[in-house]
């Protein structure tokens, strides 16, 4: 392998890093807030790319009719569970945040698409489809057992993630899609050229880190979420309640996934079941971090990327074998090293 | 005066067996009430069911609203505030920030500033550690961010569980005298203490209990000279 080849693969593996880093924040962030290792986030990403290219074909995407079934859903239970506890006075409040918010960003999007938008806007259609789903199925799915062992959220995620792949092919179909490059601009850097789409993906990674770090640190909600994390009973007797923390995260998480998904659609073909293997080697990143530090996990999901490239320079084939294998050593290190932590001790 | 946390034949249960049975006690403003008895006769498990960590039969009417089937974060926003036995630091978060958090419930956060500010004053140690994290601090300084983090919900009824435990002697009486200051606020107590005496000095009322049940209540003053409880608690003198 001469330099040259070292360079492409180095520029290569950091932009591909760079998308699982954004995944892998997000698996964090969820983890942290809500205990649930959300396995869906790949499918999430996946599903924004599905949705950009649907709406760049001119054609309404199959998100749409997602977020509405699940909205419905989510309603029915919410108001179930108000009317059971007598909570009437929430119902109105219910009613716009499961139910009104979705179908409206579900209808401005289904108006837009009549009048042939930008790509901006298409962007922002696709992002704004995608961010209801994890929250829409947080209240259906992990809600109601919220105070489960981390063990029964995980396996919960799991099927979740295969029910997520079915919807997939149902409203996706089969076929792959590469969307258009956000831009064509190139730049040559010591001799190695540089495509204006991995300077794309690497500053919107930083960008969008660089914001969750301000919103950590600057704000309230930020802080509260933050609280949540380190001590559920405290955040509790703060007033911070753990349901609405949970979907600040799952919103703020989606977004991270689907920014992932857009930066990473006209780069590879996305399928329906892509989402899997964005899921997993970001997850992969996340757990090289210990699960709970969001540096650890950017810079764990960059470190996946890297030798995923030069892995698949040296044995395409066994690419994704060569990532898998790393976990194993680290998982030995990290159960050596490590103590066991509050929460199984609890258990 | 007006009462502030009535409860009614209160029963909790832990796993079927009845941790507090039948209680019945009450605070009103600006009291500082106490309840003292050995350990395990269900004092934390009171102030849990108060909070609503834990379920509970009976009646509990806080400020005249029936808050039994309230949660936790409902009660919070009626300024009802539980600082409990383990404290529930923020421990990776600074001072700073855990005081912020502290006034997460209050809706006009105009005055929040202010409030920063008396509780800088009443713990100067908060002001000079305000940018060091929870965790590092010392027990002492603990017990002072976790009541300085109450302080800045603006509570009506501040719950504490244990205040004293785990502190040297000379700590005890500086959170003593500070819950005693607490009353010129207008901040009515509940105090939980396995601390018998310093407890009884601090209160305007006492409750006593034993094996999840009232057995003797009454002005704090006469209750610290009461022949069975210096026999049981007071160390006999």
């Amino acid at each position: 392998m001469t330099s040259d080849i070292a360079a492409i693969l180095g520029i290569d593996g950091i932009a591909t890093g760079a998308v699982y880093a954004l995944v892998a924040i997000g698996t964090v962030l969820i983890f942290t807030v809500t205990r649930v290792i959300f396995i869906p986030f790949g499918d999430i990403a996946a599903f924004t790319a599905l949705t950009l290219a649907a709406l760049d074909a001119k054609r309404f995407p199959g998100t749409g009719a997602l977020v509405v079934v699940l909205a419905c859903l989510a309603t029915l239970i919410e108001v179930i569970s108000l009317v059971r506890s007598g909570d009437i006075r929430l119902l109105p409040r219910a009613l716009l945040f499961y139910l009104a918010i979705p179908l409206a960003v579900v209808g401005i999007a289904w108006l837009a698409m009549r009048i042939d938008p930008p790509l901006a806007v298409r962007l922002l259609l696709a992002l704004m489809l995608i961010t209801p789903i994890a929250p829409l199925l947080d209240r259906i799915v992990f809600r109601p057992i919220a105070d489960g062992t981390v063990l029964l959220l995980l396996t919960v995620s799991v099927a979740l993630h295969f029910a997520l792949v079915g919807l997939g092919l149902l409203f996706f179909g089969p076929e792959g899609v590469r969307t258009e490059p956000l831009t064509s601009f190139s730049t040559e850097f010591a001799g190695v050229l540089i495509s204006g789409q991995t300077m794309l993906i690497v500053i919107a990674a930083l960008v969008f880190s660089g914001l969750l770090y301000l919103f950590f640190d600057f704000t309230l909600v930020g802080k509260s979420l933050r609280a949540t994390a380190v001590n559920r009973t405290g955040s509790r007797l703060m007033g911070i309640r753990p349901a609405r923390a949970g979907t600040i995260a799952y919103l703020l998480g989606s977004l991270m996934a689907g920014v992932s998904g857009i930066l990473i659609a006209p780069v590879n073909t996305v399928f329906y079941d892509s989402g899997f293997l964005i899921g997993l080697k970001a997850f992969v990143g996340a757990i090289v971090g210990g699960m709970t530090s969001y540096p650890g996990a950017a810079i764990g999901a960059v470190g996946v990327g890297i030798l995923e490239s030069f892995a698949s320079f040296q044995s395409s084939a066994l690419k994704d074998v060569i990532v898998f294998s790393l976990l194993i050593p680290i998982l030995i290190w990290r159960s050596l090293a490590s103590l066991h932590s509050e929460e199984e001790i609890e258990e | 005066m007006s009462q502030m946390l009535s409860m009614t034949d209160v029963t909790v249960c832990y796993d079927n067996v009845e941790a507090v049975r039948n209680v019945s006690l009450s605070v009103d403003e600006g009291q500082i009430v106490t309840v003292i008895g050995p350990n395990g006769a269900g004092k934390t498990t009171l102030l849990m069911a108060a909070i609503g960590l834990l379920a509970s039969r009976g009646s509990m009417v806080f400020r005249g609203s029936d808050i039994r089937k309230m949660s936790v974060e409902d009660r919070v926003e009626r300024r009802l505030c539980l600082v409990p036995e383990k404290r529930e630091l923020f421990s990776d978060m600074s001072v700073a920030d855990n005081l912020l958090l502290g006034s997460y419930s209050l809706r006009d956060r105009s005055g929040v500033q202010k409030t920063l500010d008396e509780v800088y004053d009443r713990f100067p140690r908060l002001r000079e550690r305000q940018r060091q994290a929870a965790g590092t601090l010392s027990g002492g300084e603990r017990q002072m961010l976790a009541l300085g983090r109450a302080l800045m919900a603006k509570p009506a009824l501040l719950m504490l569980d244990e205040p004293s435990l785990g502190l040297a002697p000379l700590i005890v009486r500086e959170i003593f005298r500070t819950i005693a200051s607490l009353r010129d606020l207008g901040v009515s107590i509940l105090l939980v203490e396995q601390n018998a005496r310093a407890a009884l000095e601090t209160a305007d009322y006492g409750y006593v209990l034993e094996t999840g049940e009232v057995v003797q209540s009454g002005p704090a003053k006469d209750l610290i000279h009461d022949p069975r409880l210096i026999t049981a608690y007071l160390g006999g003198h």
